[in-house]
């Protein structure tokens, strides 16, 4: 049971070849691009959300930021595939890993804030003093708003990760937990299973909304910096 | 000659010469997995009036290849008395 939990989160390696590249890059199969005006049913559903995605999330930037609508649009698209995908049974989801996280969360808040700095200095240096805020504090403050500036890609990165884990690792135990009461007491095995079929649904909302956050969070650093 | 011929119109006899004959440069793998997506987009995706099967199809695959990737730990949790 202890080495069981756990496997399911390691890198795949076949005969010695990574073969989570390949599982990284499978969900760009399932994005079809096309030149037309009127498409396939499956790539018309897809552009119909991503304008809707991209209009939602990008109208509250100025035409600076709105530069960042290719990265921002594709980035939601990448997690949120690569959860949903990782419900799917025996599937390997590669944002539970914290070094992929961590590799998306650390340029993309160092882009924004270092844009910030170039381009609007004086604003972006002062975002580190709230406004009104008594004199004797100043020296402290200072101090509290470059920590929460700094821990805020780790919190991106950290933020996805958990969620993500966590919910794969709640569906493990949970159904092994059914699958083991099935021969003891089959109402309780019913309950569990219940338990199961609105953990799932409940899974399939946060693969989504964690991607959304992700992007906002990201979107949102950008509004500061721009 | 058994070269530039359909695998279904190949002989058994014939067989190993013409797997032999296929072109196992990079760029032919390469237009081999372009032939390939292409053939299975045309026919289940890219028609007039998609269902789910052309997605589930895919995913029913990777769900499959998961599997067999994972056997190996699979293997130990079936039920039976002697491992």
């Amino acid at each position: 049971m202890n080495e069981n939990l756990f496997t399911s989160f390691i890198t795949p390696v076949i005969l010695g070849l990574p073969l989570v590249t390949l599982i990284v890059l499978f969900p760009s199969l399932l994005f079809p691009t096309s030149n037309r005006l009127v498409n396939n049913r499956f790539v018309t559903l897809q552009q119909w959300m991503l304008q809707l995605v991209s209009k939602q999330m990008m109208s509250i930037h100025n035409s600076k930021g709105q530069t960042w609508t290719l990265m921002l649009m594709s980035l939601i698209l990448f997690i949120g595939s690569t959860n949903l995908l990782g419900l799917l049974p025996h599937s390997f989801t590669p944002t539970t890993q914290l070094s992929m996280n961590l590799g998306m969360a650390i340029p993309l808040w160092a882009g924004a804030v270092i844009t910030g700095f170039r381009n609007k200095t004086k604003a972006s240096l002062a975002h580190f003093l709230p406004q009104g805020t008594p004199t004797p504090l100043i020296p402290m403050l200072v101090i509290i708003e470059t920590i929460s500036l700094f821990i805020q890609p780790m919190a991106l990165a950290v933020r996805l990760t958990a969620n993500i884990t966590a919910g794969h690792l709640l569906i493990h135990l949970i159904g092994g937990a059914t699958l083991a009461l099935m021969s003891i007491s089959t109402t309780t095995a019913l309950i569990t299973f219940t338990i199961l079929i609105l953990l799932t649904i409940l899974e399939f909302a946060v693969a989504m909304i964690q991607a959304y956050v992700f992007t906002l969070l990201v979107s949102l650093y950008l509004h500061d910096n721009t | 000659a058994a070269s530039e011929k359909k695998l279904l119109e190949v002989k058994l006899g014939e067989l190993p010469s013409w797997i032999l004959m296929r072109d196992f440069t990079p760029s032919g793998i390469a237009g081999a997995f372009q032939r390939g997506y292409y053939r299975y987009y045309n026919k289940y995706v890219n028609v007039k009036k998609g269902s789910i099967a052309g997605l589930s199809m895919v995913l029913a695959a990777y769900v499959f290849l998961n599997y067999c990737r994972s056997y190996k730990e699979l293997k130990h949790e079936r039920l039976r008395k002697y491992h």
